[in-house]
């Protein structure tokens, strides 16, 4: 290999072959046994507990934290997957310091929360391994649903309706399962090829179909006319296909691209030694997805990583701990600058921006710019609802839901991110998958 | 440093920590290191009778029970006295005694209930210089078996029987160790002091199961299939043993009888606490067990700084304070009257002490949308269930003054009124 992390432009190979097992190996490894209950141990089991209020999904953590401490882990998955059939992937992606651990009252005993995601791996990891499925189908309806998209609100909605004794038929654009647990997820959260595991092991409930490589309203595929005609009712879980854009000159320049496609790139990589990335790379927002593309750019090889948000970081949407986790792997955090132009050309060769302030009319900017080389750019300052069909009512540009996701349109359901209710969080979409399926089971029962 | 010397019926130690007669001292080599520690004295395992020494099972002696971080709590064990041959003891023991003088050592003995065994084995310990002899009528498992042990020391009239023997042939001092593995403490102390005992020692081993096997149900520790009750130790027993303490320590017929504590002490705390309620020293086993025999380093600073504090010069001036303090039910006052509070700045909202209360006791806490928990004064009975549950000890009880009016009672605290007085005793004497 002639590559270095000094090497210009953007090229696969910067770092010796093992490096890349190093850096993208699991970041919070499994606890071990020992782990697992020293940590149960500092449950105080509270009353009404907060951590359970925290959680989208109403995970009972006391009492799973518990079934760990007496010697009963998959007891403890049982507990967590009744309420949440993705626990696994939730243990390792979600914010918990923003939900169920910074909700511990330990935070406020001794500002160490009891390690609550941790833990619920450790349950769920038990149970998975054993490749038991702790439910059973209740006895067939008869009736049949149709979801679109299998990322964590379609798996959720499908498991429950399955569970529930209907058939299920759920279809995704991509060519495997997962959405975002499958390609918009730092690596070394779920590594391992978790997320495809997870998903094989959900679908042991049995009654359910995937159809791969099918969009929603594409010529060939279906629309949502023919899915009503041959479904009893149909949930919408397709997440978010756009991305936003800019809105500068030069964006289409070669090297700047969107974060989720690099993300999905990397997941879908079997060689990471061939990937190219950039030496200089610059991520622009403050998201999740903006430090999960940081970070794991950093860990390709890119020499200097820079991380730029509009706003403060402690108006940044990733949380504390995410922000921590890039600047510990070298990533630079540059707040309150927004990009006013793309240099370069061809391909970029730096990005202007201008600081920031706070002005009435909101965030204004500021005379003061600077400049930062880049030859690799990545957007990550939102997505977008891709097309929807027309009859489907739309607010703040997501799918309008009222209740547990019932959409303007009879017989159809949304949730997760494709929904103004969606917080862009796998849990939330969990929840709501989860409890528009138990409303159309009501409705299907009823009817 | 307070002055931690201690002096137990004329037996004189550099502090009032012993070692009680146990696995730990039942050899020279692990004396030696006990000493070296810095404990202040022992009391050497159970010798037995000259003749083939008794045998231990080969399997597991000690099952556990544990609270969190796997913390030993309670320990239990099937061991029986001394294996090794009388001669090895009473050779190491002597040894033992002539390098450490400034250290008590004491010798404790089992043998069968008759004079003749006693009168035997009695001058063989005194030629080794020992400083006294602790008769064991408490353990409670195997030799009970055999009419010794707790056999012996649960009937009165067999322990002062041969505490009268002892007496008789020995001039060493007669510590005599009761099981509480009894009905009513009192009896056996009574007995051994009428026997002429020096002092009582207590508690021995609780009888005990503690743990059965859920596979090959049985009860643990499991020797072949089977198990076998075993003594009851450690931290766990330390509350049943400080009151059969203090019970002997009030008992006017025992009054002032020398007694040595034993029954899980573990800290500085628990000896210190032994001693308030009539203990003259202590003997520890489970927690040089547990951590080895370090621990008494600790001990003898806890003890020494807390003497400090009070102002005591000797360990006399701690033992049996709060002897006059332990009374009857009977004269508790009714009319001392608290109420919980919630001291907000330091409540982590938890929400133990509602669950306690609300569920299990007598509503009176109050939750609010915010989680804020306050007492409601009049429901609240003062019980203390919330003060027990609180991980962060943030409740305390606040006394109603005399005058106040308790919110539940509607009534005003009084002056001290108890039981015997009160209207709704049957048997009240009549106010004058």
């Amino acid at each position: 290999m002639s590559t270095s992390q000094l090497t210009e432009g953007i090229v696969p190979g910067r770092l010796d072959p093992e490096s890349y097992c190093t850096n993208f190996a699991d970041h919070a490894p499994a606890l071990s046994a020992q782990e697992a209950r020293i940590a149960a141990d500092r449950c105080y089991f509270c009353h009404d507990a907060p951590c359970m209020e925290a959680c989208p999904t109403t995970i009972d953590v006391p009492l799973f934290i518990r079934q760990i401490a007496t010697g009963t882990p998959e007891a403890a998955a049982k507990t967590i997957f009744e309420q949440n059939i993705l626990g696994g992937m939730c243990a390792r992606v979600c914010p918990t310091e923003n939900l169920c651990e910074g909700s511990c009252v330990r935070m406020d005993a001794e500002g160490e929360p009891v390690e609550i995601g941790a833990l619920q791996r450790f349950a769920t990891d038990t149970l998975m391994a054993k490749q038991s499925h702790p439910f059973a189908r209740a006895e067939r309806t008869g009736k049949s649903v149709a979801v679109v998209g299998a990322g964590p609100a379609g798996l959720a909605c499908a498991h429950r309706l399955a569970m529930n004794g209907h058939e299920v038929t759920i279809y995704d654009a991509r060519s495997k399962p997962g959405g975002l647990n499958e390609y918009g997820i730092a690596s070394y959260k779920a590594p391992g090829g978790f997320a495809q595991a997870e998903v094989d092991w959900l679908l042991q409930i049995g009654g359910i179909t995937i159809v791969e490589n099918w969009q929603l309203g594409r010529e060939g595929d279906g629309d949502l006319a023919e899915l009503l005609g041959d479904y009893d009712a149909v949930f919408l879980g397709m997440g978010l296909a756009g991305v936003n854009a800019l809105r500068l000159d030069g964006e289409d320049k070669e090297g700047i691209r969107p974060a989720t496609d690099f993300i999905a790139e990397l997941r879908q990589a079997s060689d990471l030694a061939e990937l190219p990335i950039g030496r200089d790379v610059v991520v622009i927002g403050g998201g999740m997805t903006a430090v999960d593309a940081a970070v794991q750019s950093k860990l390709l090889g890119a020499l200097n990583v820079s991380l730029v948000y509009r706003r403060s970081r402690a108006e940044m949407p990733a949380s504390v701990v995410e922000q921590e986790h890039a600047l510990t792997n070298g990533v630079t955090i540059i707040e309150n600058a927004a990009p006013i132009a793309i240099h370069g050309n061809g391909a970029v060769r730096e990005v202007e921006f201008a600081y920031t302030k706070k002005g009435e009319g909101g965030l204004e900017m500021t005379d003061a710019t600077f400049r930062l080389k880049a030859d690799q750019v990545f957007k990550a300052i939102g997505q977008t609802l891709g097309d929807m069909p027309a009859q489907i009512e739309i607010a703040g540009g997501k799918i309008k839901v009222d209740g547990a996701g019932r959409t303007s349109v009879e017989r159809v359901w949304a949730g997760g991110d494709c929904t103004h209710a969606g917080e862009d969080l796998t849990v939330t979409a969990v929840a709501q998958g989860r409890d528009a399926a138990e409303e159309i089971h009501q409705f299907l029962m009823e009817g | 440093m307070a002055d931690l010397t201690s002096n137990f019926i004329g037996i004189k130690s550099p502090n009032p920590f012993w070692l009680a007669s146990a696995p730990p001292t039942d050899k020279e080599y692990n004396v030696r290191r006990a000493f070296e520690a810095g404990w202040g004295g022992v009391v050497w395992k159970t010798l037995g009778s000259e003749g083939p020494p008794v045998v231990n099972v080969n399997g597991p002696r000690y099952g556990a029970i544990y609270g969190a971080d796997r913390r030993l709590l309670g320990l239990n064990n099937i061991e029986l006295i001394t294996d090794r041959p009388l001669q090895t003891n009473l050779r190491e023991i002597k040894s033992v005694k002539r390098d450490y003088p400034d250290r008590a050592l004491v010798v404790s003995l089992m043998v069968p209930c008759d004079e003749d065994s006693w009168k035997a084995i009695l001058p063989l310990v005194e030629e080794t210089g020992a400083d006294g002899i602790e008769l064991n009528f408490g353990c409670p498992h195997g030799m009970a078996e055999r009419g010794m042990g707790s056999a012996v020391g649960q009937v009165p009239e067999y322990i002062e029987m041969v505490t009268r023997w002892c007496k008789q042939y020995t001039r060493m001092p007669v510590i005599v160790k009761l099981t509480p593995n009894i009905t009513d403490i009192r009896r056996p102390a009574e007995a051994a002091k009428r026997g002429g005992a020096d002092a009582v020692s207590l508690i021995n081993t609780i009888n005990s199961i503690t743990s059965v096997d859920l596979d090959d149900f049985a009860p643990e520790p499991t020797i072949d299939g089977k198990g076998t009750h075993g003594g009851y130790c450690g931290p766990a027993v330390k509350p049943i043993a400080l009151n059969m303490v203090a019970e002997i320590a009030r008992n006017p017929e025992t009054a002032g009888l020398p007694i040595s504590g034993i029954g899980g002490v573990t800290t500085w705390r628990d000896a210190a606490e032994f001693m308030a309620l009539g203990a003259g020293n202590v003997q520890v086993c489970t927690a040089a067990m547990t951590y080895g025999f370090k621990v008494v380093q600790e001990m003898i600073s806890g003890l020494s700084d807390y003497m400090d504090r009070k102002g005591f010069t000797s360990t006399s001036e701690l033992v049996g304070r709060a002897v006059p303090n332990v009374t009857d039910w009977q004269y508790l006052n009714l009319n001392y009257v608290t109420k919980a509070e919630i001291n907000q700045d330091d409540c982590i909202k938890c929400g133990r002490c509602f669950a306690a209360c609300e569920d299990t006791s007598h509503q009176a806490i109050a939750v609010s949308d915010d989680r804020v928990y306050t007492v409601k004064d009049e429901e609240c009975v003062a019980c203390n269930l919330c003060v027990d549950v609180c991980p962060v000890d943030c409740i305390t009880m606040r006394k109603l003054d005399k005058g106040e009016v308790d919110p539940r009672t509607g009534e005003t605290v009084g002056d001290y009124a108890n039981w015997t007085t009160h209207p709704n005793n049957p048997s009240a004497a009549a106010a004058e």
